[in-house]
């Protein structure tokens, strides 16, 4: 049997079938052989994950395996820091930087016995919806290799759709879990603010910001979380929540989701959306019917104008956590810088990329004195008005079902002359960020596209803590489909 | 956005930008500001503005001594700048004519 889940793994590992040496072995073999054609890893860490599998398998032998993760091959987007080990941010600003620290959430995927692969691509600092703004170029959608994985977490999907490693953390700051997701086929869950930890992340929008699990199944996805969710002292924003709950699904019964009330929002399902992707949808939603689950049309107003909100917050918010990127405590520093008010400028401006050069003078242009109350604070109140009407339709269902991306992966180059195209892409994903809400994407089918078979991802959106609800919906679609499970051909 | 607006905005983001940077981020950003002017049309009057959207406040450690902690080190903190010299980071004058 090939193994495609963590949940596979697990249980071969568990009955001594499989060794976790042998399976790292073999995702490094996948590596080798065919990530010259998908370009999702920056940084391998062969030694290190080698003996960390040995060790695996020691306790496994001696009854004292660590959980689910135990020995599990996973990679992460090269955005979390992981000491000793390169830390890029995919850009050149960064290219030579080594943490000092892990992540809190890499310090607990290690604890838990996790087997660190390497750091996977992304958009320079998370900059994008494609990854074609990675500094050392772009990664490839596995289902057709002419186009872009989603970003910007697509060298984590990519990575997972391929096959190199089980999962992979990433980080979602308007969809880039999601989206990417979506694009690749594979499933991507941005929790609740603040449920996972930031502390490690080359930090983008602090608001905004949450890093979670990117895996073939929504029951991976519940292990991973029942992992690295949690409060740190070193994160203060992190939630005072107990232990992530375990996520249970009756497998037996025909009507799993009976009782469970779904909204769809209209405003995702108006102009804009690729009719392809909507009968997708459509087929997905009459499935969750099949299971049992209640659909009624509802209404979030304010959507019309959640992208222009992020598109005042998230710069502005950028432009001061890039602000410590000034050549003197780490970073490449100008080599023609000839005083200290050069090295700021020099090395900013030639280590930053375009798209960090337009989020950063955008965001520092809606802050300054005479813009703030027009631009920023405007934002923040409209803000406001977004999360109230989450709290009105939360009131009335359970969860929310809308299609993650309007279109399907288009084709590397497409968008890249325009900046406010590609932040369309983020249309359905960013109203989730914005009011600190978790929200999953599942794969629930195909469009074809020349000759492509593209995947096409629907997302769940629940209240915030609301995981174990949003996990529970697709864990029980998931066991009526099988679209999760197909593999491209590449 | 014109030229000499956003030419400020970069002297404000310590940015150098040529000139063809110039004229393409002025094309670009005015774009992307004339699209979040759509929020000019929202009626926020009384409206709070929001920052944090969980509501945690003052989330504060016990007053108690902790032992120091040597992880992350320094010199594995120092080993990241671009130039250094015993046990600090190194920068040219501050001020003109001060350097070295």
């Amino acid at each position: 049997m090939v193994i495609k889940t963590i949940t596979q793994a697990n249980e071969a590992l568990e009955k001594g079938e499989l060794r976790s040496i042998d399976l790292v072995n073999e995702h490094f073999d996948r590596i080798n052989e065919h990530d010259s054609k998908i370009k999702s890893f920056l940084t391998l860490n062969k030694e290190e994950a080698l003996a960390q599998a040995q060790a695996s398998d020691r306790r496994r032998a001696e009854s004292k395996s660590l959980g689910d993760l135990d020995g599990i091959p996973v990679s992460i987007k090269d955005i979390v820091a992981i000491k000793n080990l390169r830390t890029t941010a995919s850009s050149n600003l960064l290219a030579n930087f080594v943490p000092a620290y892990d992540a809190t959430v890499v310090k607990k995927l290690k604890e838990a016995g996790a087997v660190i692969l390497g750091k996977v691509n992304c958009d320079a600092w998370a900059h994008g919806s494609s990854t074609e703004n990675s500094d050392f170029g772009p990664s490839k959608n596995p289902w057709d290799l002419e186009r872009i994985p989603g970003g910007s977490s697509g060298g984590s999907t990519a990575a997972v759709a391929a096959g190199f490693g089980l999962a992979s953390i990433g980080t979602d700051t308007g969809g880039s879990i999601r989206q990417p997701a979506s694009l690749c086929g594979v499933t991507g869950l941005k929790p609740t603010y603040g449920r996972v930890s930031r502390y490690g992340l080359i930090a983008m929008a602090s608001s905004l910001d949450c890093p979670g699990p990117i895996t073939r199944s929504a029951e991976d996805a519940a292990l991973m979380m029942r992992v690295i969710a949690g409060q740190d002292y070193l994160d203060s924003t992190t939630l005072p929540e107990g232990k992530f709950p375990e996520v249970n699904v009756d497998k037996d019964g025909n009507a799993p989701l009976k009782g469970l009330r779904v909204g769809l929002p209209k405003e995702y399902f108006a102009d804009g959306l690729d009719s392809e992707v909507a009968q997708v949808v459509e087929e997905a939603i009459d499935q969750f019917k099949k299971l049992g689950a209640e659909f009624k049309e509802v209404s979030l107003p304010t959507t019309k104008n959640a992208l222009a909100v992020y598109y005042v917050i998230m710069p502005a918010e950028v432009s001061s956590n890039l602000a410590r990127f000034d050549g003197i405590r780490y970073g490449v520093r100008s080599e023609k810088a000839q005083n200290l008010a050069e090295i700021y400028d020099l090395s900013r401006s030639e280590g930053f990329g375009a798209e960090a050069k337009r989020r950063i003078m955008m965001g520092t242009y809606v802050l300054s004195s005479g813009y703030y109350d027009a631009y920023y604070k405007k934002a923040m109140q409209v803000r406001t008005l977004i999360i109230e009407d989450f709290h009105r339709v939360f009131d009335e269902v359970d969860l929310l079902l809308t299609p993650t991306s309007p279109t399907p992966a288009w084709k590397m180059g497409e968008k890249t002359e325009d900046p406010l195209t590609m932040y369309l892409a983020d249309i359905y994903t960013v109203s989730a960020n914005l009011a600190g809400i978790p929200g999953i994407s599942v794969p629930c089918g195909f469009v074809k596209q020349d000759s492509s078979q593209l995947p096409v991802g629907l997302q769940l959106l629940g209240n915030q803590l609301d995981e174990d609800k949003i996990l529970r919906a697709a864990i029980a679609y998931q066991q009526a489909t099988d679209w999760h499970l197909r593999d491209p051909e590449f | 956005m014109q030229k000499q607006d956003l030419q400020k905005v970069a002297e404000l983001s310590r940015l150098k930008l040529t000139e063809v940077e110039l004229e393409k981020f002025s094309e670009q950003i005015s774009d992307i500001v004339k699209y979040v002017e759509q929020l000019n049309e929202v009626d926020t009057q009384d409206i709070e503005p929001t920052s944090q959207v969980t509501g945690l406040m003052n989330v504060l450690r016990p007053d108690e001594q902790v032992e120091g902690s040597s992880d992350p080190d320094r010199k594995a903190l120092l080993s990241n700048a671009p130039e250094q010299e015993s046990n600090y980071v190194k920068v040219p004058g501050v001020f003109a004519g001060g350097d070295e």
